[in-house]
This record gives structure tokens, sequence and C-alpha cells, in this order.
């Protein structure tokens, strides 16, 4: 101060202060208090950037479920009068892939080709059946858009629908045409009117069954398909043919199951299944009720979901009822009711999604209701303007026609992705197509188009609470024992060596682990499985006459191996034991397992083996998983303070009293964050997994079966799941259950830690 | 003894076990993929095996790779069932392209002499394809010219091999450097091209410009076509060596198709060494061949190192600020408390759930949305929206955040109070204390928690399963051609080494000793890595211990 008030004098005001800027920091006072505060707002924008990362995981992972539990959207696109002939009903409308594009066929035979979008007549035809009309008709593939008429001369026509794409223009314009893949000419199949039909084809026969006008019997023909040498065309020759006396009132005659099962059903429910694989021999299968009789229930409309499989039988009573053929014991498939769906009023018609398990419904309240079958959703429940006539689903299942007895027809856009996951199929028994009974499957892709997607989350939990479980019996006696006495009789100096070398097992790459564990340790169980049972007789036998043993020296010797150094003189005791179980593993198998223990698992005691299984993840991942259990638990033991210790032994404890009456109790908290960390870590735990568990996901708690974990399922499914597809979003859920699964556990952990750590502080 | 048991000193027992349990565990692992690893570089004796055949004599030649018991029935003269133990080997005999397998097990009751006998004069050959060759070396042809086998033709072999690696490696140089880059360039021409006609601004100025340029670059690349011919024809012109191998084939091996080869039974320790610490040189400079199954994991290696240097970038600065925050400026409270939740939870977050996120967020989300705003010109293929380099090292980042935090919060936890209240009372802002005192006080700390952060990164596969390793890459995310580091590119990771080759290969048994050695390359980095981190920890803690006092 002093200084600065002669320089004042010296040069001037001014000139002091411009020097004292440049002197003293360099920068102006304000110019560092301005840069301060930056720092300020950056660190801090930072440190709060941690929180958003673990939101963001979180709410990412949320983001991409979520869609799965929406409901469908369905809005109202269009709205024009019936195309064609308005005075003939429709037999069937045909849309094509873009919503741009149909056709309506009418009981007439006119053909009339629309644009859906706007009603806008685009062509028209009429079907040439040489004077006959139709009686009947029948869609054979609907992947194909194959038809199949039955005409009022006996024949029976087939017609393929297709639609061509040309870009005159560089635009895309959609037009129909109309092949007959069997000929022009009708199939013979009768002399009068065809009034019930069902066809299928696969690919080198197509099974036809018939009822006409005049005969009393269900006629079943099966032809063979034969490819001409000389042009593309295939002709059909009769190869087999056979007949059922017919019951009553049948109304419906459907084929299904690859053309083998027969299914007769008259409006009152009454059905008659028959299996016709041989014409020679219609075997009749059963006789069923399909509705509720009692309660006068009668059936409306019959359609078969997607791969002919499933009947669902819609009602007057607002039911559509879902019934497919099981097997039973005695190897014979009989129907089956499986589920049943609620809409408001009685059923007027029924449809299909030809993409997937979906239908949709129409009914007297005039509404239409779009169900899925596999996860029993009603998706959505549309009001209309009148009573519905037919209503048909575009081939992505993003469309619906509907006709209207008002003679308007309403296209409605439907924005329905993930119907295929409810609460219940991811989390309840599902009883897919094909199964016997209700069952968990986790099956997310198959070859097949009409395949039903089967994702349950029961068998991937189950596999990672399995692994976990089994991992956790290997670990946590070895860490918490470990941590025992590292912390309490171990000398500090071994205790820094010690702990880390334990610790860097938590270093070791778990692929490591996983290939060691996949590829030499499960075989080499596999060959000494005797041999590792017997380990946990011999180990804990070995140490006790070991430690016994070493009771009854003489002090001066015992002086030799101090409290803490037990440690040391044990590690060729476990190699000389490790070693011994070994060598018993031939001599034991002779004794107890008939020479081969594995065999005698198999033969004699019925159990399944795996050779990568459950024993072999408890042993690597429980390996694993000692860092993390040891190095918490350890840390509160050694944590818990020495009066209370010295106060016990001085009360005349031994030190394993002590540790079981004080120092145990103590700790207890930190033990227990330090199971659930290791628990923690165990269900996340993947490679390990992925590399030796064989990953099939089974429902098998056996410790010789190996299991598939949710962590090593994302590992193996999600490079091929379809980005946004229902499968890519099931596995984000299963991602998102890790993180929940974790979170929970490590925030109880870390809430018991922060408790002890008070307790501790008041101590 | 009843006393004993009372007062629990079984148990005290039981829990000194357990400690040697977990490192006879630890240290048996480490020295089993240590063996097995070390075991893949040294020469092996091959030896000679004289099969019963019906009558006939086989001749089996090769190394030992195993050997276990089986159990086998008989019945003795008598006709009383007995059962033996009976020795099984695992012949490695190569000839792949002649004998279909490398591998075959060969039963002890079979032999003709139970003594093991090393074959004499046998060579090795290891070739880039089709494996080893194990055979007599018969005579050596070079320009049609026999030349029969003595020591004075064999320099000549080796002289010749020498030339062969050398031409092999102006091939690789020219394939690799000049003509990749040339397609480097082609590429980008290709796209900015694209890019100019998106835009409508392709002139045609610009398409002149453009059509020098490629038909200049084509010119060079036919320049360099035909110094590529000329080395080809080179090399073919080496000449070939003619061995006979075990079933007495007659095998032409040419001399360009040669990587070395070698007499084990004929080597003295010291050439056995040099053998070994060769064969170890190889293996972390080749590139791999067979699918992986043999040659080297450079770009394993260089793929490991550039993803985790890119992460440290990204982590580094993160994890500083956050752990400055926690312990500088954060006050106790509710956001500091939420701040903890969220490291402990990154932490205990599985990895392969940070794989599915960078996936989701990061590939599809983040590198889509790039992709069509600056890469629109090169759709459909995706540039960034598919899996690579950045997204890997992001994931990874994340992965790693909480060891960084924790370990940098330690560090400053340690530096004194003091030395902050001196820098505040000498007129230094908060932020200049920070920056100049407290920082870089706790470097090593900062240091140790990047280190550890590596270990981690070296050794996670499978979040990197998803967002950006593949089996084989075509090139390294790192080269001569701008930008040099290439984000978009997809690499190679020594984890996923480990899984792909160890279990995705064909042949298993001929690919295991690479995956041990790889095994053991991985274990030694990271053990190292974690080592050093330890020491300078304790270091560290020695130093604050003394500042304190």
């Amino acid at each position: 101060m002093q200084n600065s008030e002669s320089l004042k004098t010296k040069f001037g005001l001014g000139k002091v202060k411009a020097m004292l800027a440049n002197l003293t920091f360099g920068r102006s006072i304000h110019y560092r208090n301005n840069v301060d505060r930056a720092w300020r707002y950056v660190i801090s924008i930072g440190g709060i950037g941690v929180i958003v990362f673990v939101m963001l995981i979180m709410f990412f992972l949320m983001y991409v479920v979520v869609p799965l539990f929406a409901p469908a959207t369905v809005s109202e696109k269009a709205s024009y009068a019936i195309p064609g002939p308005a005075d003939s009903p429709t037999l069937f409308y045909e849309l094509d892939e873009y919503k741009e594009t149909g056709i309506r066929v009418s009981q007439s035979g006119v053909v009339t080709g629309f644009n859906v979008q706007t009603g806008k007549v685009l062509f028209s035809a009429k079907l040439n059946f040489s004077g006959a009309s139709i009686t009947s008709f029948t869609q054979i593939e609907d992947s194909e858009r194959l038809m199949a008429f039955g005409l009022s001369n006996g024949q029976v026509q087939i017609i393929k629908f297709g639609y061509t794409l040309t870009y005159p223009n560089d635009k895309r314009l959609v037009s129909v045409h109309l092949t007959y893949p069997f000929g022009k000419e009708g199939l013979e199949v009768s002399n009068s009117a065809i009034q019930h039909l069902a066809v299928r084809l696969d690919e080198s026969e197509l099974t036809l069954v018939m009822q006409d006008a005049r005969s009393n019997s269900i006629l079943v023909k099966k032809f063979e398909k034969t490819d001409s040498f000389m042009s593309d065309d295939v002709s059909l020759e009769l190869s087999a043919e056979g007949s059922i006396e017919a019951p009553n009132n049948i109304k419906w005659l459907r084929l299904g199951g690859q053309g083998k099962n027969l299914y007769l059903i008259t409006a009152s429910g009454k059905t008659f299944f028959y299996n016709i694989a041989n014409t020679e021999h219609i075997e009749p299968v059963q006789t069923v009720q399909l509705t509720n009789a009692a309660k006068n229930e009668r059936i409306t409309s019959v359609k078969f979901l997607l791969g002919s499989f499933s009947l669902m039988i819609g009602t007057n009573q607002g039911r559509v009822i879902q019934w497919f053929p099981v097997r039973g014991s005695d190897n014979l498939s009989r129907l089956q009711e499986i589920r049943h769906f609620d809409a408001n009023s009685a059923i007027e018609g029924l449809n299909i999604e030809h993409n997937r398990k979906g239908f949709v419904s129409i009914d007297a309240d005039q509404n239409f209701t779009l169900f899925y079958s596999t996860s029993e959703r009603k998706m959505a429940t549309v009001p209309l303007d009148s009573e519905a006539n037919l209503i048909e689903l575009s081939p992505r299942s993003d469309g619906a026609l509907v006709e209207q007895k008002n003679g308007q027809i309403i296209f409605f856009d439907i924005e329905n992705e993930y119907p295929e996951v409810s609460f219940y199929s991811l989390w309840d028994k599902v009883w897919y197509e094909g199964y016997d009974k209700p069952s968990y499957v986790w099956q997310s892709s198959s070859a097949s188009a009409d395949y039903e997607p089967k994702f349950s989350m029961v068998p991937l939990t189950f596999g990672t609470l399995k692994a976990a479980l089994y991992s956790m019996l290997f670990a946590i006696p070895i860490a918490i024992l470990a941590a025992i006495y590292t912390a309490f009789f171990m000398n500090k100096q071994s205790r820094a060596y010690i702990k880390p070398i334990i610790e860097l097992i938590e270093a070791l790459p778990t692929v490591i682990l996983g290939f060691l564990a996949g590829l030499w340790l499960a075989p080499y169980m596999e060959a000494h499985l005797s041999g590792f049972f017997a380990i946990f007789f011999i180990l804990p036998l070995g140490i006790l006459l070991v430690g016994f043993g070493f009771s009854k020296l003489p002090d001066r010797l015992k002086l030799w191996v101090p409290m803490g150094a037990r440690s040391l003189l044990m590690i060729p005791v476990v190699l000389f034991l490790g070693w011994l179980a070994m060598v018993l593993n031939n001599p034991l198998q002779e004794i107890f397992f008939h020479g081969d223990m594995r065999h005698w698992l198999t033969a004699s005691a019925g159990i399944d083996f795996d050779q990568r299984n459950a024993m072999v993840i408890g042993f690597a991942m429980g390996f694993a998983l000692i860092p993390t259990i040891f190095s918490v638990a350890e840390d509160a033991l050694y944590n818990v303070p020495a009066y209370l210790v010295n106060g016990s032994l001085a009360l005349g404890a031994s030190g394993w009293q002590t540790i079981v009456g004080v120092v145990l109790p103590t700790a207890s908290p930190g033990i227990f964050s330090a199971i659930m960390l290791g628990f923690g870590r165990g269900v996340g735990e993947t490679m390990i997994v992925l590399m030796a568990s064989g990953n099939t996901p089974l429902m098998d708690a056996n410790l010789f079966e190996g299991m598939r974990t949710l962590a090593a399922n994302l590992a193996v499914e999600m490079g091929e799941a379809e980005l946004y597809s229902t499968h890519y979003r099931v596995l984000f859920l299963s991602g998102l259950l890790l993180f929940i699964f974790t979170f929970i556990f490590n925030s109880i952990a870390e809430v018991v830690r922060e408790r002890m750590r008070k307790r501790y502080g008041s101590l | 003894m009843i006393n004993w048991f009372k007062k629990g000193e079984h148990w005290i027992w039981f829990s000194a076990s357990a400690v040697s349990i977990s490192v006879v565990l630890v240290v048996g692992l480490v020295l089993m993929i240590a063996y097995k690893g070390l075991a893949h570089f040294w020469p092996h004796a091959v030896y000679e095996f004289n099969l019963n055949n019906q009558g006939s004599v086989e001749q089996v030649v090769g190394e030992i790779y195993d050997t276990k018991y089986k159990e086998v029935s008989y019945q003795d003269e008598a006709g009383i069932a007995h059962k033996a133990q009976v020795k099984q080997y695992l012949i490695k005999v190569g000839n792949r392209d002649i004998y279909g397998i490398d591998f075959r097990w060969i039963s002890a009751n079979d032999l003709v002499s139970q003594t093991l006998k090393k074959a004499d004069n046998i060579f090795v050959l290891e070739r880039y394809e089709w494996g080893n060759v194990y055979g007599k070396l018969n005579y050596i042809q070079i320009n049609g010219h026999k030349y029969p086998v003595n020591a004075q033709n064999m320099t000549l072999v080796k002289k010749t091999l020498a030339k062969s690696q050398q031409l092999r490696g102006k091939i690789k140089h020219i394939e690799k450097m000049d003509i990749g880059s040339i397609n480097y360039d082609l590429e980008r021409l290709r796209l900015d091209k694209k890019k100019l006609r998106l835009t409508g601004s392709f002139t045609t100025d610009k398409q002149a410009e453009f059509a020098e340029q490629s038909q200049l670059l084509n010119k060079q690349f036919e320049q360099f076509q035909k110094q590529l011919t000329v080395l080809y024809s080179q090399r073919k012109a080496l000449g070939e060596v003619v061995l006979t191998i075990a079933g007495g084939q007659k095998v032409h091996v040419q001399i360009k198709n040669i990587v070395k080869l070698w007499q084990p039974n004929e080597m003295s320790l010291l050439e056995e060494l040099s053998f070994f610490f060769q064969s170890m040189g190889h293996f972390l400079i080749d590139d791999p061949r067979e699918a992986n199954t043999e040659g080297g994991i450079f770009p394993a290696i260089i793929g490991t190192i550039t993803m985790v240097i890119l992460m440290t970038i990204f982590v580094m600065p993160l994890g500083v600020v956050a752990a400055v925050y926690m312990s500088e400026y954060a006050k106790e409270g509710f956001l500091l408390r939420l701040v903890r939740i969220s490291i402990n939870n990154l932490a205990g977050v599985p990895s392969i759930v940070f794989g599915i996120f960078g996936l989701g967020f990061f590939v599809y989300i983040l590198g889509g949305s790039i992709d069509d705003l600056f890469y629109s010109y090169a759709q459909p293929s995706p540039t960034f929206g598919t899996p690579g380099l950045l997204w890997a090292s992001l994931t990874m980042a994340l992965l790693t955040l909480p060891v960084v935090i924790v370990s940098t919060q330690e560090g400053l936890s340690r530096v004194p109070m003091s030395l902050r209240e001196g820098g505040l009372a000498l007129g230094a802002t908060r932020s200049e204390t920070i920056m100049k005192i407290v920082l870089p006080m706790s470097l090593p700390a900062i240091m140790t928690g990047l280190i550890l952060a590596v270990a981690r990164a070296a050794g996670e596969v499978a979040p990197l399963m998803l967002v950006g390793v593949v089996k084989l890459a075509p090139e390294l995310p790192i080269d001569f051609n701008a930008p040099f580091v290439h984000l978009d590119r997809k690499f190679m990771h020594l984890g996923f080494q480990i899984y792909d080759v160890g279990f995705q290969s064909p042949n298993v048994e001929a690919s295991q000793p690479l995956v041990y050695a790889t095994a053991l390359l991985l274990i030694v980095i990271i053990v190292s890595l974690n080592v050093g981190a330890i020491i300078i920890r304790n270091r560290l803690r020695e130093k604050y211990k003394s500042l304190s006092h």
C-alpha cells in the first residue's frame, strides 16, 4: 500500500492502475472472475451430465419398449360407394401391399378393380364360366391370392388374382391380372352345383373337398400336380378320392392342417372332425360342440387364422372362440378350445391378418374390432356408420376395407405394429399353436412365414436367476470366508499382497473365463464328474484333518506358522486335495456309478446332461463373482471398530467366537450389500454364460443342464433382430429388465452401505 | 477335540483355506493360460508313429498335441473281460490339403512299439494356405534345376525364402498402401460426384475435372498393376521344394507359399529359443490367415488400441469434470446424492445393456441422423448409421466413466484442504486453484483411473459385439489416407477374437493354441495395466500421507 502510494505520486493514478493490471495478474480481476464463473458452469453441467447419461439410458430403453404396449390406432382414410355392380353381393375383396389397388369380386362373377384410396373404378371384367354361375367359393392360399370357385355346373375353377407393378414415366402403377394356374377349363368334379367347397394346395398335391346339391355325401378328391415339359403350365391329375356321408345342416366346410384335417361345421356349433390323410379310409376323429349349447350360442362366422391351423369361431353372443387340434396322450389330435375373445355384440363376420396371427371381427353394434390371438389383446374397436357386410385387411395389416350395408365402403389406415406381445404373453403360460399345453417358450424366429413368434420372458429370467444362484452358491462361501480371514487374521503385509491378487480376478476379461469354461472346464468336468463332486467332501474333510493335526503339534512347531500365515500353509494342502479328488475320480466312478457317472446319470438316474451346464457356469461365474463379494465384505469387516473386537477378546471369547458374536453382526449390512452387488453382477454377466451355458432357453433347475440368460440372449439375438420390429423391442425390454434388476440390487446395496457408514460414524 | 470345535478353530482353517483356494485358482488360471499360450510358439518335436493296420504298417508323423486315457474293454485269451486305461494321442499331422484334416487320434494299442520315436530329418513347413506340411525334403527345384538336399543348398533355400518374404512385403505394400489409397480416392471421387449431383451443382466443368482426376488415378492404378504383374512372376519363378510325407505321397510346395521352414528335431536349444521369440514376434505383427485360425493378430491389436485411445479422449474430460464437480463444487444435498446414485448404477449396469443402448441410440438414432444430415449422398449404404469405431468408443466411454470418476475423486479428496485454502488466500479464483494446484496434484489418480478404464475396455467384449467389432475387418481403422483415423470403420478386437476363434471357428482344435496365445496377450496387457495402476495409487497414497502430516 505504501509502495503504491509512493508510486502514485511518482507516475500519476492512471498509469499506476495500468501497471497494476499488468504486473500482478496479467489480466483484470473482472476477466478472471468471468473465467471462474464459466468454469463453474461447465463443471456443474458436466457433473450433472452423469445423471443425464443414466436417465438417457433408462429413458431410451423405455422409449424403445413402450410402443409394444400401445394400442393400435385406426383412422378413417376414405369413404366411397361400393365399386362395381351394386345389385350383386360381394364374394370377397383383395388389396395390394401398398393399399393402392383393390379388387372386388361379386357373386355374379364381375371383377372390379378400383383405387382403394378414392374408390375410382380402374377396370371391370366378368369371369367367364361358360354360362355357369358361382355357387360356392373358397380361398386356397391367402398369401398367394389363389381362389377356388364352385360352379353351378359342377366344375371347380381355380383363379389367381395378381398385381403387376409397372413404372411408366417413373410413376408406380399397379394393375390387376388374372391367371389360371391349372388351365382355363375348370375341374369337372361333379354333375350338379357345388354348394360347399374347401381346397388346400401343397408342393405336390391339391386336395379338394366339396358337397354338391344332389348327393348326400361329402366328396374328397386329391389331384397330383404334374409339370408340363413343354411350358410352365401345371396340370392336375386325379390321384385318389373318397367320400363320407354328410351330416345334416353342414354350413361350413373347412380344410386345415396341410389338407389333412377336415371340419364339417353346423350353425348350432356341432362339428365333425375327420382325418382325410387316407382318402380310401377317412377316419372320423371327433364330434365336438364348439359353442356353448346350453346358452343357445350359434356360430355366425368361421375363419382359419394364418397358417390354417386355428379355427376362429364367431358366435351370436359376441364371442370369438379359438380352437385348434391338440395332440393327446394317445397321439391323436383333437380339437380343443384354447381361448376366447369378447366383442360387445353378436359377431357378424370375421377376417384375418395375412402376415401374422391377428384377426378382425365385425359385430351387430356397428363396430369392428382388431384382435391378436397369441397375446389375447384387443387392439382397437372402431365404430362404423352402419352395419358391415364384409371386412378385408391389407396384406401388411396396415389397412382395413369395410363394406357397409348402406352401400358405402370405408377405408381405414391402421397402425398396429406390435400386437404380438402383452404383459400376459410375456409372463404367463401361453398355449401356442401345435403345443399340447400352455407353456413358457422363448423362440423368437423361424424360417416359416406363418410362424407364431414365442416371446416369453420367463425362461430367460429363470435362466438368469439359475445361473446367478448357482454361481452364488460357489462364490459366497469362498468370498465371505476369505474376507473374514483377510480382514481379521491376516497380518498387514500379507494382506497388502493377497487382496490385490484376489481382486485381480475382477480385472480378468470375462471372455477368457468364458472361453476356458466352455472349451476346457466343460469337457474336463464331464470326464471328471465324480472327482468334482468328491471335492465337496474331500476338501472340507482334508482341511479339518490338517487343522486338527496342526493343533496337536507341539507349541514350538505351531509358532512357526502364525495365525496370519495359515492360508500360506494351506496352499499346498488345497492343491493336494484337489489333485486327490481328480485322482479318485475313476475309483469313485467304479464304486458308485458302474464306471461312468455321466452315463449313469442319464441311463440310471434319468437326469439329462449337457456338457455346458449350470455346474460349469456355477464354477466359472462363481469364480468371477468372488472378487466383487470379497472386496466389499472385506472392507466392511476390516472397518469394524477395533475396540469392539478387543473388548470381546478381553472378555475371553476365542477368535472365531468374536467373529461370530461381534464382528459379523456389526458388519452384516456390509456383507449383505456385498452379496447384493455380487448377485447384481451375476445377473448381468454375459460372456461367461454366452460361452459356457449352451444357450438353450430351458425351464429346468437341473444342475446338469444349461440355460439361456437375458444378457446372453441379447448378445445372441440383438444382431439379427430387424430394426424396430417386435423382436427388437422385446429384446430392449429384456435389456430394460436387466437395467431395473441391477438398479434395484445396486441401490439396496448402496443404501445399506450408507446406513452402515453412519452407524460406524456414531460408534 | 470338542473344545477345538467349540472354539471354532475349524472355521478359522476353513477361512484360511478359502483364501488359499482363491489364490490357487487365480494363479493356476494365469499359469495355465501362460503355459498353453507360450507353448504355441515353441518348436515342438515331431514324432514318428508306426501303426498296425490290419497286417500292414501305417506311418503317421506329427506333433503330439494332447494325450488322454480312454477306458477300453477287452477279453483275454481265457475269455475273461477286462477293462484297461489306454493312452490316446492327439496328433497334429498337418498336410490338410492331402489328409483332409489336421488332427487325428491314435490309440497306444495300435502302436507297433510303445516307445516314442522322434522322426529323423523331418522338415516342418508353415504355408500361407492349408497349414503345415510335415515331411522329408527330397530336392529343391529352382528354374528347372534340381538341387539335392545338403547344407549348401539349404542356405540357398533360406536365401530364396528371404527373397520370397521380401517380394511378398513389396506386393503387400503395393496392394494395401498404394492401390488401397487409389481405391480410397476413387471412392471419395464417386461420392463427391454423387453429392454434387444431389445438390444440382454438377456442371460440365466439374465433370471434366472429375473425369481427369479419375483418369489420373486409373493410370496410376495401371502402373501399379504392371509392377504387381512383374513381382508376381518373379515370385512364381522362385521355385519349389519337394517333400515326401508320411504315407509316401510327394508334395510340391512353391517357395512363395512358405511362411517358414524348420527342423524341430535337429534344433539346438539356442535355435529353439530364437524360433520361440521369432514366432512370438510374428504373432504380434502378422495378419491373420485361414479365418483367423493361423498367423498373427496385428489388426486386432491395432483395433483394440485405436478404440481404447478414442475412448480415452471421450471419457477423460467427462470423468474428470464430473469428479471435480462432485468434490469441489457440489454441496451436500439431493443433487449430489442423485449424482452418486447415477454413478453407482452406471457402474452396476450390465455391459450388454450398454451394448444395446449403443446400438439403439448411438448407431441407429445418432448415426442415422448424421447420415441423413451429412451423408445423404452415400445412401442407401450407411456411413455412421452402422456399427463402427466411433460408436464403439463412445459406448465404452460411457461404460468406463464410473471408473475414471471414482478414481479421480479419490485423488481429489487426498489433496490436503490447506493447499486449496492457500491458493484461495493468495487471491486465486476457485477455478485457478483447481486447475493449477488441485488437478496437477491429483494427476496420478486421474492416470490410475484412465489405466483402469483402459484395462476394462480392452477386456470387455459383450457390448462391442453389437457396436462395431467384427471377426475380420478388411481395413485397419487407421491408415495413411486422410483423415487417417476412420471413425466409421468396423474393427477387430482382442477379446472378440478369443470369442470368435474359440467358438465360431470351423477348426476348433487347430485354433485353440492361437486363442490361448491371444488370451495370454490380453491377460498380460490387463494385468500389467492393473499392476501399474496399483503402484501409482500406492505411491500417491504415500505422497499425501507425508503431505498431510
